[in-house]
């Protein structure tokens, strides 16, 4: 069904070393993969496997040593300054600005014009469910609420691509499984292609529409697995069979029956 | 929650600031009782310690010329500070934008920094001459290391994320500094300030001290040949009354610049 469909970001044979004065390190060794447009991917693996150091070749803050990144194509253009949205696991929201010029940061930086950001980050703080709390700083805010303005933040530019790094990471567990229904709506909503890279394998699977599998050790791309499960995605279908069957894969290829 | 009444509220001054202040100024009220009483009932010579009543009387000596004595104290002061406040914040900047500068020039000023500034005293006054200069610099040598030490490392503990998130918008250098590292520093910028403060003031002094035509240092080695203890508080009194509005206007200003939260100790 792809086939048809050029893809957004294409990723062939990509490796990237690391050089700490005399040491070599592997980071990523031959990743191969495509994504299509408005896709959610996830990228899993243990610490170490080179899943953050893909997101920062994708996003243009590391070179690399071999193979190809592309990202765009002629039905979705993409510009390298504009393009790209980013979340990190820590909110990372600047503390002496209010929440809503906090979202505006991409919006000032690019010099959008404000008005129309203005508007654009009030809407978006109204996706992410942070009406009426434009005016607090950050401190005022919960985890899951500050990771909430930060998405808003990766978003206010209309980026064609989020990148996610473990953005739930940090949030408990409870607040982690409503963040990623949020993020599935966020996702529906904005039409965004985003790569989402996570330790949690249920994580994993329940957003993805892929999964890509990095093991560590050395750091290498394992398996890229289609993830079909029923939409709209509740979080019922975790105690289904196929989604069952989906973990287990991927524990068995991380070694971790 | 609308804007008019947060920001009525923030100039009210709430219940809990009251009772704080109240405690502050009731503090420094009992200590000056405690003085009174002590040199009142305990029958101790003036010249040993004076009573706040004759503290205060040596303020009609007309041959002390206190306005004069302290403007020059204070000028040196606030001169010394300025300069420290100025030139640390400027190499900081420069050490943010240059390592090999920092890894340079660092080491160098770790070294200077441990002669005793007190012992350069005698050669500033062969290079400036007496007068306001030699302990302008005196104050400025004195409060520049702690001002220089805490912004670079402010400029250091940037979150690099934080860094990585402009640069993927591919912010300017200058967007970068003005939107995300000046900020970030300028809680430790104003920790250093505010120690920078009180070195300052007791650079002057000790400015005056090593040789000086006028000024509260200069004034007090001169009633002090006197045994004229009431202007030497005084003088001390008026040092410190200098040195609280350094600080307090530099404390001001970082409640009027930093946010309750980013703010250092």
């Amino acid at each position: 069904m792809n086939a048809v469909v050029e893809p957004f970001i294409s990723v062939n044979g990509l490796r990237k070393l690391y050089r700490k004065r005399d040491a070599e390190f592997l980071a990523i060794s031959d990743a191969s993969f495509e994504v299509a447009p408005g896709e959610l991917v996830s990228l899993v693996g243990p610490s170490g496997c080179g899943k953050t150091t893909l997101l920062k070749v994708l996003a243009g803050l590391q070179g690399y040593d071999a193979g190809q990144a592309r990202i765009g194509s002629t039905t979705h253009p993409f510009d390298p300054s504009r393009d790209i949205g980013m979340v990190f696991q820590q909110a990372l929201l600047l503390k002496w600005r209010r929440v809503l010029q906090n979202v505006l940061l991409p919006a000032e930086i690019l010099g959008l014009p404000l008005r129309e950001s203005r508007e654009r980050a009030r809407d978006l703080l109204a996706m992410v469910g942070l009406s009426g709390f434009e005016d607090k700083y950050p401190y005022e805010l919960s985890g899951g609420m500050q990771q909430r303005a930060a998405i808003a933040r990766a978003l206010v530019h209309d980026p064609k691509l989020i990148l996610m790094d473990e953005p739930f990471g940090a949030l408990d567990a409870l607040t982690r499984e409503k963040m990623n229904l949020e993020l599935l709506k966020i996702w529906k909503q904005s039409g965004k292609t985003i790569l989402f890279v996570t330790h949690g394998i249920s994580e994993a699977v329940f957003l993805g529409t892929r999964v890509i599998v990095f093991t560590a050790g050395p750091a290498r791309m394992a398996d890229n697995i289609p993830i079909e499960l029923p939409e709209p995605r509740t979080l019922d279908i975790k105690t289904t069979e196929l989604f069952g069957e989906y973990s287990r894969r991927i524990y068995h290829l991380l070694g971790m029956e | 929650m609308s804007d008019a009444t947060k920001s009525r509220a923030a100039w009210q001054i709430p219940p809990e600031a009251v009772r704080r202040y109240t405690l502050a100024i009731a503090a420094h009220a009992a200590l000056i009782l405690i003085w009174y009483l002590v040199v009142t009932y305990g029958r101790i010579p003036t010249f040993v310690l004076p009573s706040p009543v004759a503290t205060i009387a040596s303020l009609g000596g007309s041959n002390y010329h206190w306005i004069g004595n302290t403007l020059v104290t204070a000028s040196e002061i606030f001169g010394g500070y300025f300069l420290s406040v100025v030139i640390g914040v400027a190499i900081a900047i420069l050490f943010s934008w240059s390592r090999t500068a920092e890894e340079t020039a660092m080491p160098l000023l770790v070294t200077l920094n441990m002669i005793p500034k007190v012992a350069l005293g005698p050669l500033f006054i062969v290079w400036l001459s007496y007068g306001i200069m030699p302990n302008t610099i005196m104050a400025f040598a004195i409060s520049f290391f702690p001002i220089l030490l805490n912004t670079t490392r402010g400029f250091r503990e940037v979150e690099p994320e934080l860094l990585e998130l402009v640069r993927s918008l591919h912010s300017s250098k200058w967007q970068t500094f003005v939107k995300i590292q000046l900020p970030s520093a300028l809680p430790y910028i104003f920790s250093g300030m505010k120690v920078g403060a009180i070195l300052a003031v007791a650079g002057a002094i000790v400015g005056e001290f090593l040789g000086s035509a006028r000024g509260l240092g200069y004034l007090m080695l001169q009633v002090q040949v006197t045994l004229d203890t009431p202007a030497m508080f005084m003088a001390v009194i008026l040092i410190t009354l200098v040195g609280v509005v350094l600080y307090g206007a530099v404390l001001g200003l970082e409640r009027l610049v930093i946010v309750r939260d980013a703010r250092v100790n």
